[in-house]
């Protein structure tokens, strides 16, 4: 791998990470800090964003989108999502004396993840193939 | 605005840092293990939930102090991930590799919380 590919993903994850930041704030102000909406927003919504890349890339490899895979997506959507603070959050629900909260958070967060990367390689794959 | 200013430079820093250690810790991986299975991506999450946990236990949950900006919304949160998880466990589905598929979402599920308690407990105990 070239420093080329790694300079391209600092600078994707760290453009993904401040918008997750600022997910999370904004969800924060507007949702309270009762359920974790700010990481599963990022999570749901970076993992439809990486199903739709990795299935246009797949379909266009000569394009300049398949160029920018490493910026996009081990970049911005790797930086975007995260799985630690998932952890975090649900062990810190369990902590506060919430368990149940925390079993449906695992439980609505792993078929929400999995079913927007099916949507977004949907998506993808259902547009015209003339570019 | 200066303090705003400054805690998203602390995330985009350590988000940068994060994500160029998940990209070279994946490739490694795949280099050393294959790519049948996304061990990379499970080790990264695995490791990332250790030192959150480690982190909750000795620090608690302050959320904008700056080493936690740093550390956790940038450096850990750039560090692993949930997309490359979700892609990797679809395309395994979808190539017919359905109980991989399985194995991938409740070995990530388990080790995650599991490395998170352990994280956590280590963390409490050295405080």
């Amino acid at each position: 791998m070239s420093w080329k590919a790694y300079l391209a993903v600092g600078v994707g994850s760290g453009i993904g990470s401040v918008l997750r930041y600022a997910v999370s704030l904004a969800s924060f102000a507007a949702l309270g800090g009762y359920f974790p909406w700010g990481t599963l927003l990022v999570n749901v919504l970076g993992s439809g964003l990486i199903g739709w890349l990795a299935a246009t890339a797949s379909r266009f490899p000569h394009t300049s989108l398949a160029r920018w895979q490493p910026l996009l997506v081990a970049g911005f959507c790797g930086g975007f999502t995260t799985f630690s603070l998932f952890s975090l959050e649900t062990l810190y629900l369990i902590q506060q004396g919430h368990p149940a909260l925390a079993l449906l958070y695992v439980m609505i967060s792993l078929p929400l993840w999995l079913l927007a990367a099916w949507l977004g390689e949907r998506m993808a794959l259902s547009r015209p193939t003339t570019q | 605005m200066g303090h705003g200013f400054a805690s998203l430079l602390l995330v985009a820093l350590g988000g940068a840092l994060g994500g160029m250690g998940r990209f070279a810790v994946s490739n490694l991986i795949a280099h050393l293990l294959g790519k049948a299975f996304p061990w990379g991506t499970l080790i990264v999450n695995a490791s990332g939930a250790l030192i959150a946990g480690w982190l909750l236990g000795y620090y608690g949950m302050p959320a904008a102090q700056p080493l936690w900006l740093f550390a956790v919304a940038g450096l850990l949160g750039g560090y692993t991930t949930v997309s490359s998880f979700s892609l990797q466990t679809l395309e395994l589905w979808q190539s017919g590799h359905s109980l991989r598929a399985a194995i991938n979402i409740a070995a990530t599920l388990i080790l995650g919380l599991a490395m998170g308690t352990l994280g956590w407990l280590l963390g409490m105990g050295v405080r």
